[in-house]
């Protein structure tokens, strides 16, 4: 407990507690599709979170963190239809997969000298193998997609991830909880140090002693095997997983634009970021709701608009001045 | 007594190019050497062979009795080589404090531990009352002071300083040359810098090498090497004597 105080002003933890109880009560306060919102803006922040070790940290770019949510969809999905394992031992199982599928596209960049934009492009391809890989493969259904049982349930059960939203929303929110606890953790350690030494110039910190390589390894392999949580609740949440939606690049982008409107590189960006947009969007889609408008694509436009006005007026994010101006620091750490 | 870096016939060709040319000259312990030459000599290309940042293609390089040449960056900052950079590079977005620390980071595993290195280290290099500042908004004297800093604080036994003087005025050249003899004379660090603003050099070297087009073309002590023909010649001009 000590060492997750360390760094955080009074201030700032009270700020956070206070985000927390919120969050705690909401499923008390709001109605189901509220809370259905709740849980995709956390799901959001978790995986923003999960990406934002290896960009915001370490400075390497993915663009194709969708391999990672779908191995790990699909690896808890196919466990529970086909031997009914439920999905935490999936987890177990999914996690070492997409820490070893990490550390293959990290091994191949990193030895080759492969970086920057091309090794975000390695990131693409590999999210492409996978999701044409999975088209293709009879065993998991191939391009008709992999269902999960859909039944009533008297009651929530945990175990097995079925049940309502409010079960939903309480497990997103304590790995949400515990994902940004470990970052803070993280950040303030010596291999956070050398991320961001990393991040801020290679040949430098390589300069100063870092093993470069190694500490880019395990941003990969941790970024990767956190994420695959997000894939397996995804898998759980909607019950279907098809290979042309958990691996398209359109999955990859839409988690990493949390943190970036939120503020790469920080601990709270990847949340607000999270909040803003997919709130934002939401109101945006009941308001045509209402107004009985009806416009396919409309949310992509407000993301693109979104994206633009944050790149051209605050291109650190909505974080790091909102940290100024709420007293609660905001440096790029 | 034995060198601490011995440096053997070692040679650098980019292309058709020989950059380094079969240099060879050995630094004692608790020396400060200086390497100097007009650009384009080798200087810098030396420095990069010794600090990992690239392979010799032929020669030997020691350091306290253990072959080196070849070794990637960060192996020889861990055996106790540190270096800065002609063009400065912290790391822009952090604080001083903890560029520093990354650097202390490589003796220290916990990170208090390696803060507490860093301000003394801060200290030292009169950057302990900017330590809170971002990297990037530093002046440019601030900014060389500072890679200084972080090479120190990776407690080397060798600190490699390349054209640490370059921009710098004279108060500030001054106070640079003050802080390293305190560093060589007090902590027995050993020292091996490029350098032009021969003002440091002869306040600070015991011994000058001088390199042009990658060949030694004069070795010893700075007194003597200034006088040396063939450096007035190729180097210095005649009017510096």
């Amino acid at each position: 407990m000590a060492r997750l105080a360390a760094g955080l002003s009074p201030r700032s933890a009270a700020l956070l507690g206070a985000l927390f109880a919120v969050l705690v009560a909401a499923p008390f306060i709001i109605n189901d599709y509220l809370l259905t919102v709740l849980i995709i803006i956390l799901y959001f922040a978790y995986a923003g979170q999960a990406w934002n070790i290896m960009m915001g940290f370490a400075g390497q770019l993915s663009l194709g963190h969708a391999i990672y949510l779908g191995l790990a969809g699909y690896v808890a999905a196919t466990l529970y239809v086909l031997l009914g394992v439920g999905p935490w031992l999936g987890l177990l199982a999914a996690i070492p997969i997409c820490a070893a599928c990490g550390a293959i596209i990290g091994f191949l960049a990193f030895r080759f000298g492969v970086a920057g934009v091309y090794f975000a492009i390695l990131t693409i391809a590999f999210a492409e193998f996978a999701r044409i890989g999975f088209d293709n493969w009879k065993f998991v259904n191939a391009s008709s997609g992999l269902f999960l049982p859909v039944k009533q349930y008297a009651h929530n059960d945990l175990w097995r991830l079925r049940g309502d939203p409010t079960m939903f929303y309480y497990v997103i929110l304590a790995a949400t909880a515990l994902l940004f606890m470990l970052c803070h953790l993280l950040l303030r350690s010596r291999m956070g140090y050398f991320w961001l030494a990393i991040r801020e110039d290679e040949q430098a910190a390589r300069a100063t002693g870092i093993d470069t390589f190694r500490y880019k390894m395990y941003a990969v392999m941790i970024s990767a095997a956190v994420t695959s949580f997000a894939g397996v609740f995804y898998a759980f949440f909607y019950n279907n997983l098809f290979p042309e939606q958990v691996f398209s690049i359109s999955r990859s982008i839409e988690i990493i634009l949390g943190p970036v409107i939120g503020g790469v590189g920080t601990l709270f960006g990847p949340i607000l970021g999270a909040f803003v947009l997919t709130g934002l969007a939401e109101a945006l889609n009941s308001a045509m709701t209402a107004l009985g408008i009806d416009l396919p694509g409309a949310t992509q436009v407000f993301y693109g608009i979104c994206l633009l006005l944050v790149v051209a007026g605050l291109p650190d994010g909505v974080w790091p001045p909102l940290a100024r101006r709420l007293g609660v620091g905001g440096s790029k750490k | 007594m034995t060198a601490l870096l011995a440096v053997a016939a070692v040679s650098k060709r980019f292309r058709g190019l020989v950059a380094v040319d079969q240099v060879s000259f050995a630094v004692p312990p608790g020396a400060i050497f200086a390497v100097i030459g007009p650009n384009g000599a080798g200087k810098t290309t030396l420095f990069n062979m010794i600090a990992g940042a690239m392979a010799p293609d032929d020669g030997a390089i020691s350091f306290a009795g253990e072959a080196i040449e070849g070794l990637p960056a960060d192996a020889v900052c861990r055996r106790g080589i540190a270096r800065t950079f002609q063009i400065v590079r912290p790391f822009p977005a952090l604080s001083v404090e903890d560029n520093v620390t990354i650097g202390a980071l490589q003796r220290h595993h916990e990170v208090e531990a390696a803060r507490t290195q860093a301000r003394s280290v801060l200290h030292r290099l009169d950057l302990f009352d900017k330590r809170h500042r971002i990297a990037a908004t530093l002046t440019l004297p601030d900014r060389k002071r500072l890679e200084v800093a972080r090479a120190l604080a990776t407690e080397p036994r060798l600190l490699l300083l390349d054209e640490t003087m370059a921009g710098l005025r004279p108060t500030e050249t001054d106070r640079m040359v003050e802080v390293l003899r305190a560093l060589n004379r007090d902590d027995g660090l050993t020292i091996l810098l490029i350098e032009h603003v021969m003002r440091a050099v002869m306040a600070l070297a015991s011994h000058v090498l001088v390199l042009d087009h990658g060949v030694v073309i004069a070795s010893g002590a700075p007194e003597a090497v200034v006088r040396d023909p063939a450096v007035v010649q190729s180097y210095l001009g005649a009017e510096a004597v």
